[in-house]
């Protein structure tokens, strides 16, 4: 069953091959016996499953179709599930049951998609590694000592240990991307707006996106047809047509402008991503693609530049979290600041308070203009320099990540060695560009991905240059034996 | 920038974020870490450069001005820590 995609369970459940009660049950049961040593999933929802299979099989017996309908999937538990428990891998939301669903929720159950639970991540989407989840670390299941990534780490890891078919991730700075290309999987961050970010607990408003990880860019397509359009309740949803993310990719390559940034193949890269990444390009320039250097000038201003916007806006959004209205309250408050205080002490781990104090920081009196407003000019530097780009090439291809996947704890005691991890990936978070990471082979037996940026609201054209590369390659289909 | 213990101990308390005077010290490091490297934002010059707070430049969009909400306090505050007649309940503010 794990080896199966998405794309051919829909067929299967098409042709009344199998049902989804069958499916259902067989993904439930690898979650039984394999989670408990990969800890992927906070919380299994397996009697909400069945039921929601059982309807699907219903609809599908009442004649509906839909690509969707009665595949199970996972959810990042960042996405509110009415009255199922979102925690946000954060013991601040411990007991947080959310009286509503999360856009992408709605719209996923809409397509029949059925749920079996709530992946881990890091503690409000905040890490590279899933080691900041108040429900410990999830692990990669290429080697259960080494580390899924983060945020989306649960997500990525479930998918790789065949858990699902399929997950919902979200990426401020690299979380659906970075895990995806840690676990050997396939993951799609859109463009700023393009999928509703209603019910999916807020980190940094300007930057988040929700987006799928699957185990090809069919698959992809399928979910990502499913969660993107525009949703009147979120102020930043991009009003306009969703493209049709299936019919175009079969689209001939031959002539495609492949720009790659000097600055992604150089120092702090390690050996062996390089030729793996060269290989790729490799295969592209064999399906008719051509190569150009090009420069990304301010890519090395990226994680400075999103180490203040980022917490800046979590310091603002996390003010929510106050014992009073929802989720987690100190014992015994003396007074409202000792509530206030001792609550977001004893509920919040030690990254979040640090990015929460980070952002404090530069938004306060006196150091505005040196850090939040300096930051968010070099945002438009980087995005010129990215829109520049794209006017001599199509897609922009480098590493996901300078290294793969790394033991546990080995840079849990430096927060910045973590966020330089993630040098390729911020930027097309501060540019609001849509990006892939797409499974390009291994490096002593942990895989590599290959990344993909395109224009805004490209998506279409990533999906399929992803695609055709996925037909002359196997290593999307690679799978750690559990 | 590096920033001393009397600053992490005025942010944090904007912040509404006690800290426990054991931890302070190595929060402070950890911090100014953190400082150090942001600041190569410094060497850039980005004078006339307009900032870019969204990525793409929306405005915010209005509608009509109708009631489109239905009244679900009930469900809401269900899953307060503590209210008492439909408000939520704070350690006592004044005497």
């Amino acid at each position: 069953m794990s080896a199966h995609t998405l794309a051919a369970l829909s067929q299967r459940l098409g042709s009344g091959d199998v049902s989804s009660v069958e499916i259902t049950r067989d993904y439930l049961a690898r979650i039984e016996a394999h989670d408990p040593a990969l800890n992927t999933v906070i919380t299994v929802t397996a009697e909400q499953a069945l039921a929601d299979a059982e309807a699907a099989d219903a609809r599908r017996a009442a004649g509906e179709a839909g690509p969707l309908l009665g595949i199970p999937l996972l959810h990042k538990d960042i996405f509110c599930t009415a009255g199922i428990r979102t925690s946000c891998g954060s013991k601040m939301l411990d007991n947080f049951v959310p009286p509503y669903d999360a856009t992408v929720v709605t719209r996923l159950k809409a397509a029949g998609a059925v749920m079996l639970g709530k992946t881990n991540l890091d503690e409000f989407a905040m890490g590279s590694s899933n080691e900041n989840s108040f429900y410990g670390p999830a692990r990669n299941p290429w080697d259960p000592e080494r580390v899924p990534g983060g945020s989306s780490g649960g997500s990525a890891a479930a998918v790789a240990a065949g858990f699902a078919p399929a997950a919902t991730g979200t990426d401020t700075g690299g979380s659906i991307r970075q895990p995806a290309a840690l676990c050997g999987i396939t993951g799609l961050k859109p463009t700023y707006g393009r999928v509703s970010r209603l019910g999916m607990v807020a980190f940094a408003s300007s930057l988040d996106q929700g987006g799928p990880l699957a185990g090809s860019a069919e698959d992809c397509a399928l979910l990502l047809q499913a969660m993107a359009g525009f949703d009147p309740a979120d102020s930043t949803s991009a009003e306009r047509e969703v493209d049709d993310y299936s019919s175009g990719l079969e689209g001939d390559l031959a002539g495609l402008k492949i720009g790659l940034p000097k600055e992604y193949f150089g120092d702090g890269l390690d050996a062996g991503i390089d030729s793996t990444v060269r290989a790729a390009l490799a295969e592209y320039e064999a399906l008719g693609a051509e190569l150009i250097e090009i420069s990304l000038p301010h890519t090395h201003l990226a994680v400075p530049a999103y180490y203040v916007i980022a917490p800046a806006e979590a310091s603002t959004n996390l003010s929510r979290y106050d014992g009073v209205r929802y989720g987690y309250r100190c014992e015994d408050p003396e007074n409202l600041y000792d509530l206030y205080t001792r609550t977001r002490e004893e509920a919040f781990g030690a990254e979040v308070k640090r990015r929460i104090l980070v952002g404090t920081y530069a938004l306060s009196a006196g150091y505005y203009d040196a850090y939040y407003r300096k930051a968010q000019q070099i945002r438009r530097l980087i995005q010129q320099d990215f829109l520049a780009a794209f006017e001599s090439v199509d897609v922009i291809m480098g590493p996901t990540t300078p290294h793969p996947a790394w033991v546990l704890g080995d840079k849990a005691n430096d927060p910045v060695a973590m966020y330089l991890e993630d040098i390729y990936t911020l930027s097309v978070n501060l540019a609001g560009l849509p990006g892939m990471s797409v499974p390009a082979g291994f490096v002593d037996g942990l895989p590599v991905g290959l990344q993909l940026i395109g224009p805004h609201f490209d998506e279409a054209r990533l999906l399929n240059i992803a695609h055709r590369y996925q037909q002359v390659t196997d290593w999307h289909t690679r799978r750690p034996a559990l | 920038m590096s920033v001393d213990q009397a600053e992490i101990e005025k942010i944090a308390q904007l912040a509404r974020i006690r800290v426990a005077p054991s931890d302070i010290a190595e929060l402070t490091e950890r911090i100014t870490g953190i400082l150090d490297m942001v600041d190569q934002m410094q060497a850039v010059d980005t004078a006339g450069v307009e900032p870019l707070a969204s990525p793409l430049n929306a405005s915010q969009r209005l509608r009509e001005d109708q009631v489109t909400e239905t009244d679900r306090h009930g469900e809401f505050q269900g899953i307060a820590p503590a209210t008492e007649s439909d408000l939520y309940l704070v350690p006592k503010v004044i005497d």
